[in-house]
């Protein structure tokens, strides 16, 4: 068939396209889980924290006003906001196109990472909490000590299927030709005049990274579950 | 307020959960080396009333003094009396990501009251005297739930506390393991050390405690020893529910 000796002749001549789309998407991906670990960590906390002024809390309520604000507006949109808006609100740090929208995707993430986090922390039995109260612990020793730990379990897994989605969103960067997978396309698209064809061939690569992906997720989940038997 | 002998002391406790009022004025006085049994029909406050003596729901009226701190006062630091009062919970809580011996070392630990090598020896005979010495390295998964709760008894007894609250105790174990279970709390009662138990085992009740309290609708309806609470009862609720428990 036509269909495959164009894929095979393509893959053979730009090859090396591909897997630098594949390299930048990876690189993105992770840079971005990483980043958003960190800043949804944080926002877990703001979003748990007791402190305020009478009944208002108002680190719990910016948190839960973000991760509102992102979790109900499109990625897309939210690309296109810091890509415009950084550059002309922050001109004085000379952000390159990747920067802006690298910087978006972790605005993005943050807010999924922080559901990730607190619904994690939140699933861990209380009694647990309570047990290590009635002995004395403080609020803090027993987070660190018996809350975190088993929050961790159902963290992990959690924030390596975000990692998978966000492998996959990235492709929307390619709206900004920043050099990840989906831009390689349009340019192979470009130079050759083929679409089908380079299109099913990163469709492949998006698919081969994260059905292994998820399987080694999986692999971890059985591992942990393994682990306290 | 005062007295030596007082260890606990509960003046007109209130503890409402919103509207619902569960707690309607409880005043008690637990001695020292007293063993207490608190009974009565689910709904009663039973459970709330014990879970307030350690401030695990903080009440909404009323003061409760702890060898002489009132520890309802938002000045007092409450961990550090928390350290003396031992909690054994229904479903045992206990700490899933530790093994059995680290169940029992942490807080001792942690809180500094000992070394780890010194909690590392008061696990070993702490688990010998429950029976569950080969269990230390592993993980409270592994456990039955009747070795669970006598791992939860111990881990309570590793901070060395003036009075232990049970807070039914045996309620969520199969049959054949609540007699494990009971067998320690009686063992541990002959020790002299204070003790507060809500259960609905009226068997034991009968036999391990010195003091029964009754309670139903928020308030303690009657108390006694257990032959006047359990044999000659007053009340006519105290009857009621007795008849129609069996024991």
């Amino acid at each position: 068939m036509e269909f495959f000796s164009v894929m095979f002749k393509l893959w053979n001549q730009y090859w090396k396209l591909f897997l630098e789309g594949l390299g930048m998407t990876l690189f993105m991906g992770f840079l971005t889980v990483l980043l958003s670990t960190v800043f949804g960590a944080v926002m877990a906390l703001m979003r748990r924290s007791k402190w305020g002024i009478g009944r208002f809390r108002p680190l719990g309520a910016i948190a839960a006003v973000y991760v509102e604000v992102i979790r109900g507006t499109p990625i897309l949109l939210q690309l296109y906001f810091f890509y415009f808006m950084l550059p002309q609100w922050v001109p004085f740090l000379e952000l390159t196109e990747f920067q802006c929208v690298l910087i978006a995707c972790c605005v993005n993430s943050t807010a999924y990472v922080c559901e990730i986090i607190r619904s994690g922390i939140q699933a861990v039995d209380f009694g647990q909490t309570e047990a290590a109260r009635s002995l004395g612990l403080n609020g803090r020793q027993t987070m660190i000590h018996i809350v975190l730990p088993q929050a961790v379990k159902n963290i992990l897994p959690a924030l390596c299927n975000e990692f998978v989605a966000i492998v996959k969103e990235t492709s929307l960067a390619s709206t900004f030709f920043v050099g990840e997978l989906m831009t390689q396309f349009k340019t192979i698209q470009g130079i050759t005049y083929r679409v089908l064809e380079p299109l099913t061939i990163v469709g492949i690569i998006y698919f081969l990274v994260t059905f292994v992906m998820s399987k080694l997720i999986a692999l971890l989940e059985r591992r942990m579950n393994a682990s306290e038997r | 307020m005062n007295d030596e002998n007082q260890l606990i002391q509960v003046v007109d406790l209130h503890k409402s959960f919103g509207s619902l009022q569960v707690l309607q004025g409880v005043t008690e006085h637990i001695s020292k080396g007293e063993v207490v049994s608190i009974i009565g029909p689910s709904g009663g406050g039973k459970s709330t009333f014990l879970r307030c003596l350690n401030l695990l729901e903080v009440p909404t009226g009323g003061h409760i003094y702890f060898e002489g701190t009132d520890i309802t006062d938002k000045k007092v630091d409450i961990n550090v009396h928390r350290q003396k009062m031992g909690m054994v919970f229904q479903h045992f809580n206990v700490f899933n990501n530790l093994t059995v011996g680290k169940n029992i070392t942490l807080a001792p630990v942690l809180l500094g009251k000992k070394t780890q090598a010194e909690a590392d020896d008061m696990a070993r005979e702490l688990l010998e005297r429950v029976g569950l010495s080969d269990k230390i390295n592993q993980y409270p998964k592994k456990l039955s739930g009747g070795q669970k709760q006598r791992l939860a008894i111990v881990r309570a007894l590793a901070m060395e506390p003036d009075v232990m609250l049970f807070d039914e105790p045996t309620s969520a174990l199969d049959p054949e393991m609540v007699g494990e279970v009971l067998l320690v709390i009686k063992d541990l009662v002959k020790t002299g050390l204070t003790t507060v138990i809500v259960t609905h085992e009226m068997g034991f009740a009968k036999e391990v405690s010195n003091r029964v309290l009754f309670m139903d609708g928020g308030i303690i309806a009657e108390k006694g020893t257990p032959d006047e609470v359990f044999n000659h009862p007053q009340n006519p609720r105290t009857k009621e529910f007795l008849s129609k428990v069996l024991y």
